[in-house]
């Protein structure tokens, strides 16, 4: 259990590093690393699945952020916005951090999920008849695809409407109509 | 776009058809080990991407048009909801799993889980041609000055 | 309770970076990492201490698998999650191509002060 919070630690360091380093490609480099210490520390949480899919989203991410955004004519800005911004973000932050550790009271302890502490959850129905009544022995895939797929419907439609918009910002027949620019 | 050293060309020509298998393999058996339809659909869109960073676009155009991407992106999604209105039509509500309660296969084999393993290669698709086109368009738009 | 503190600061470093950055790529990176904050979070929920994944194996019967197996249900919703975060940050990083072939830069400062 201790080597989740160390894997938890390193990603927030190179969390650190990606937002503060000056030159643009080291910072999306270190948001990799964000990533793949993220993935490492969901293997530790018993969760296979979702350590793939992120280790995978994660490789694609970064393509498409340094082949879209690093060239020659992209200079590098430093400095933040303004100090009062920077104050009244530090009073949010604490703000925050006390309501989070006010409700933090009614959640079970870390490593007792709901599981143990209710009895009646969903996923304990999930769990007995995944295999009769659905067919499949990975749990995680009947949830999505069986007890659930209205869900994954609904994904699949967000996913087309976001790639809809970012195809219909990059045509340039639709913006460029008749006569070049603007 | 154009493509990179022969070294990274011959690599990537050798290593391309593996990481597809892997794609399909790791969405078709989806509902036995980990994995599913999304994982899948990305790491098929991946070696698509490799292709065309190494190679550039005129070769990969002739294996996979733009146009057939995203024929294949809609056409997934038609069949996905396809297989929900068929539960309409086998009984049950939308999206029930009809071949399971008809012809239930082996436990653990291939074509166990009714139509688990048909709505998974159907996600795989569509995730995969839909990120391909996004990243054709992003890479070829390049408002930003090459090095 | 200091392991959901630690995705906490994980999502406050992300809030830091959307208010007080200038570039425009930063921003969409505090984006990124707020949302691997949120889905860390929802998966430290349905941890067991001694638990085993939630797939089913050969010789297991159902009622130790019941008892030994971690939540299912968080970790269905992450992977859609982590799937439909992709198609944000394609939609952020062409909306930043487009405002840099228009306005010449990603500060957003000089965004705000020019009139298209």
């Amino acid at each position: 259990m201790v080597l989740i919070q160390i894997f938890l630690v390193f990603t927030i360091i190179a969390a650190l590093i990606a937002v503060e380093a000056p030159s643009a490609l080291s910072s999306i480099i270190s948001l990799g690393a964000v990533g793949f210490g993220l993935s490492i520390s969901f293997l530790w949480l018993g969760a296979p699945d979702i350590a793939i899919t992120q280790v995978v989203v994660e490789i694609i991410t970064l393509v498409i952020l340094i082949r879209a955004t690093i060239g020659k004519g992209v200079t590098e800005i430093r400095g933040n916005e303004s100090k009062p911004l920077l104050i009244g973000s530090l009073i949010l932050f604490g703000l925050g951090s006390a309501f989070f550790a006010n409700y933090l009271s009614a959640f079970p302890d870390f490593g007792k999920s709901a599981v143990d502490v209710f009895t009646e959850t969903p996923s304990q129905f999930y769990l007995e008849f995944g295999l009769e009544k659905a067919g499949g022995p990975n749990v995680v895939n009947d949830i999505l695809l069986d007890f659930r797929a209205y869900d994954t419907l609904g994904e699949a439609t967000v996913l087309f409407a976001a790639i809809l918009g970012a195809i219909t910002l990059l045509n340039k027949k639709v913006f460029f109509g008749k006569g070049g620019e603007k | 776009m154009s493509g990179m050293s022969p070294i990274v060309k011959t690599v990537t020509r050798w290593v391309s058809p593996f990481i597809l298998a892997f794609g399909i393999y790791v969405a078709l058996t989806g509902h036995l080990t980990p994995g599913g339809g999304f994982p899948g659909g990305v790491i098929i869109a991946g070696c698509f991407i490799l292709l065309m960073l190494a190679h550039g676009k005129e070769k990969v155009y002739g294996i996979f048009n733009l146009k057939s991407a995203s024929v294949t992106d809609s056409l997934a999604s038609l069949s996905f909801l396809c297989m929900g209105l068929l539960g309409y039509v086998f009984g049950g509500g939308f999206l029930n799993n009809f071949i399971q309660s008809g012809f239930p296969g082996k436990v653990f084999g291939l074509l166990s889980g009714g139509n688990m393993p048909i709505i998974n290669i159907a996600i795989g698709f569509k995730v995969g041609g839909s990120l391909f086109v996004v990243f054709a368009y992003l890479a070829l738009f390049r408002a930003i000055e090459e090095d | 309770m200091l392991t959901y503190l630690l995705a906490f600061i994980l999502f406050a470093i992300g809030l830091y970076s959307v208010i007080n950055k200038r570039n425009l790529i930063k921003i969409i990176m505090g984006i990124i990492i707020m949302e691997h904050a949120v889905n860390a979070f929802l998966i430290l929920i349905g941890y067991r201490v001694s638990g085993e994944a939630p797939i089913l194996e050969k010789g297991m019967t159902v009622t130790e698998f019941v008892n030994s197996a971690m939540d299912p249900l968080p970790q269905a919703l992450v992977i859609t999650s982590i799937v439909i975060g992709l198609g944000v940050v394609a939609l952020m990083v062409a909306l930043a191509v487009r405002l840099y072939q228009h306005y010449g830069t990603f500060d957003i400062t000089e965004i705000r002060k020019l009139r298209g």
